[in-house]
């Protein structure tokens, strides 16, 4: 992609006068106008409400401002002051865990659903592609309340099971780690059917011959599935693991219907302390700071697994 | 020799005939596994739903009362009536089919005609653009939330449903998808359209956004359910309850002190009655759709 710009800043020194004038419409195509406008709104609409807050957030988190009147320049205190921010620490680390349980979770259960639906020999699949796909409807609002719902401490259905099989009354509202844990099941629940259509994809892209070798080997279901489908589609997991890790980490509405981020504060995620940092106390340079915080985060995450993508591409 | 082969005859032919009889019932035999494994799956994904929707037929006091049952003892509409009574759906329905409509139709056609750009022309503009709408992808709107805010109030449209559309407009999956498709396309159609005299714009519109289809009905139904779920940017936009879409009214709901289970069971169904309805038309567009495609690059 950059290769095309290269030729075009060494001309002016390499070329003989008049070249520069050739060389830029030569980069530039025959064609000028057309590709402009197919993607000129496109450019503009990038640059309003993407770059232009990218750098507007940077700004401020480098100021006072709380949405009014002017700004104050205070270097990094914004970004000294979060680290002593227990709220901070609490919340990023609570999205860590929760990034940490759900993304293999979900991992597991799109992979699972796309090897089942891609099974030779099962039937109904038709009907069952349908039933997968529900839960990618259900708004996130939805999703929570239908958790919510399942787990309700008295009257919820799981602790009714519980209770018919002798159990006693689990507190999954009042209980943080618990209540984590059910918005880590609502949440791969809800994610699952998107991942498991690329799994369906990298599946059907893995030559059939493979399996048909190992079966005269003699390998059996899981050995065949072991060797031959996870290596096969190992860039696509990375994919998946990449887009779950990222979606996971900006987790927002679920949780808000789910249980608020409670009990108390103590499932509150990241993007909860932003918006309640920036919308409700107003402080927009300092949750402009944190912010960035989970941007550089999020970037390190991306980097980190397109390396290892890369890597194990060569491999094989 | 000869007599083997004499005698063989009528035995292969019975052996085939056993050998297929044993085929089939092999078929069977090894078809239950995947198939009990396949639809285990599925029910688990089915129940929370199946749960949640027969619950809000169910009258309050039913709701409640141990032992819960599966399917509710007396079938009531009761829910609904409360939610429609309590909540102005008509208008809430209205907003959110507003925004969702008017900034699908927008983000197939700027993400076709951008995706057409960045395959079929090459130069250093697209080159720039091609990377920062892949940057696009590994950041989301989510770490910029304040700043988007003040930069759509400074733009005027706070409390506006066009400050929940236009922002959401160019999405980089949307873009990809297109670009993935149409480098697909090979240029020879172009230039033969271009030989034949058609315009740069002519061959888009005549001959490249038609073959485009199936895609562009694929984002369309993807970009319909995005926005009409979308939650933290209609709550951070939309401060006057006349402007909510569904979502924030429900979050209205359930942010309650007391959580009214019947209504907000029966609103929570409600709000995803046109959503459903669409997907059981077009479903094969999203089941069957190689979204790789556009996630890859």
């Amino acid at each position: 992609m950059t290769a095309t710009i290269t030729p075009d800043a060494s001309a002016p020194t390499a070329g003989a006068p008049g070249a520069p004038s050739l060389r830029r419409k030569r980069a530039f195509g025959r064609y000028r106008m057309a590709p402009f406008l197919f993607t000129v709104v496109t450019a503009a609409l990038f640059a309003l409400f993407f770059l232009w807050p990218g750098v507007l957030g940077l700004s401020y988190s480098l100021t006072d401002f709380r949405g009014w009147g002017d700004a104050n320049f205070v270097g990094l205190d914004n970004y000294g002051k979060l680290l002593g921010d227990p709220d901070f620490y609490s919340a990023l680390g609570r999205t860590f865990v929760f990034a940490l349980f759900s993304v293999p979770l979900s991992y597991a259960l799109s992979l699972g659903m796309a090897v089942a639906i891609n099974a030779a020999h099962a039937r109904g699949k038709t009907a069952a592609r349908i039933i997968f796909f529900l839960p990618w409807l259900v708004s996130p609002i939805v999703t929570g309340v239908i958790w919510r719902w399942m787990f309700g401490e008295s009257f919820g259905f799981v602790n009714f099971v519980i209770a018919m099989f002798g159990g006693g009354r689990v507190p999954w509202s009042s209980n943080a780690d618990l209540s984590l844990l059910v918005v880590i099941l609502a949440s791969s629940w809800a994610g699952a059917a998107f991942n498991m259509l690329l799994f369906v994809a990298a599946l059907n892209n893995v030559p059939k011959s493979y399996y048909e070798a190992a079966e005269l080997d003699g390998a059996n279901g899981w050995q065949r599935f072991r060797s031959i489908t996870l290596p096969s589609i190992a860039p696509t997991s990375v994919l998946v693991i990449l887009l779950s890790t990222l979606g996971h980490m900006k987790e927002f509405a679920l949780v808000q219907s789910l249980n608020g981020g409670g009990p108390g504060t103590q499932n509150r995620l990241i993007v909860q302390y932003i918006y309640e940092t920036g919308f409700k106390q107003s402080e927009i340079g300092y949750a402009s700071a944190a912010s960035m915080v989970l941007l550089v985060i999020l970037m390190v995450i991306a980097i980190i697994q397109l390396r290892i993508s890369r890597r194990s591409n060569n491999s094989w | 020799m000869v007599t083997t082969y004499a005698i063989t005859v009528p035995d292969e032919k019975k052996r085939e005939r056993f050998e297929r009889r044993r085929r089939s019932k092999n078929l069977r035999r090894r078809a239950v596994l995947p198939t009990t494994m396949l639809w285990v799956l599925a029910l688990l994904m089915l129940f929370p739903l199946a749960w949640f929707l027969l619950s809000s037929f169910k009258p309050g006091s039913e709701l409640f009362s141990y032992p819960l049952s599966f399917f509710p003892k007396e079938w009531t509409l009761g829910g609904y009536e409360a939610a429609l009574e309590r909540i102005d759906f008509a208008r809430y329905f209205l907003n959110t089919a507003i925004v969702a409509t008017v900034s699908t139709v927008l983000t197939v056609f700027l993400c076709a005609t951008t995706g057409y750009a960045l395959a079929k022309y090459k130069n250093p503009w697209l080159s720039v653009l091609g990377l920062f709408i892949l940057s696009m992808t590994m950041l989301p709107g989510e770490v910029i939330l304040n700043p988007m805010f003040i930069v759509i109030r400074d733009l005027g449209l706070y409390n506006q449903l066009a400050g929940v559309i236009i922002p959401s407009i160019v999405t980089p999956t949307g873009v990809f998808m297109f670009r993935q498709f149409f480098i697909t396309i090979p240029d020879e159609l172009m230039q033969a359209a271009r030989i034949d005299g058609a315009s740069e714009y002519g061959i888009f519109f005549r001959i490249m956004l038609p073959l485009a289809r199936p895609i562009a009905l694929t984002l369309a139904i993807m970009s319909f359910q995005w926005r009409w779920n979308d939650y933290i940017f209609p709550l951070i936009i939309l401060g006057n309850p006349d402007q909510f879409t569904l979502q924030i009214a429900l979050r209205a709901l359930v942010g309650a002190e007391n959580i009214e289970w019947t209504i907000l069971l029966a609103a929570s169904v409600l709000s995803m009655i046109p959503l459903v309805a669409l997907y059981l038309v077009f479903q094969k567009y999203v089941t069957s759709s190689n979204i790789n495609a556009g996630l890859k690059d």
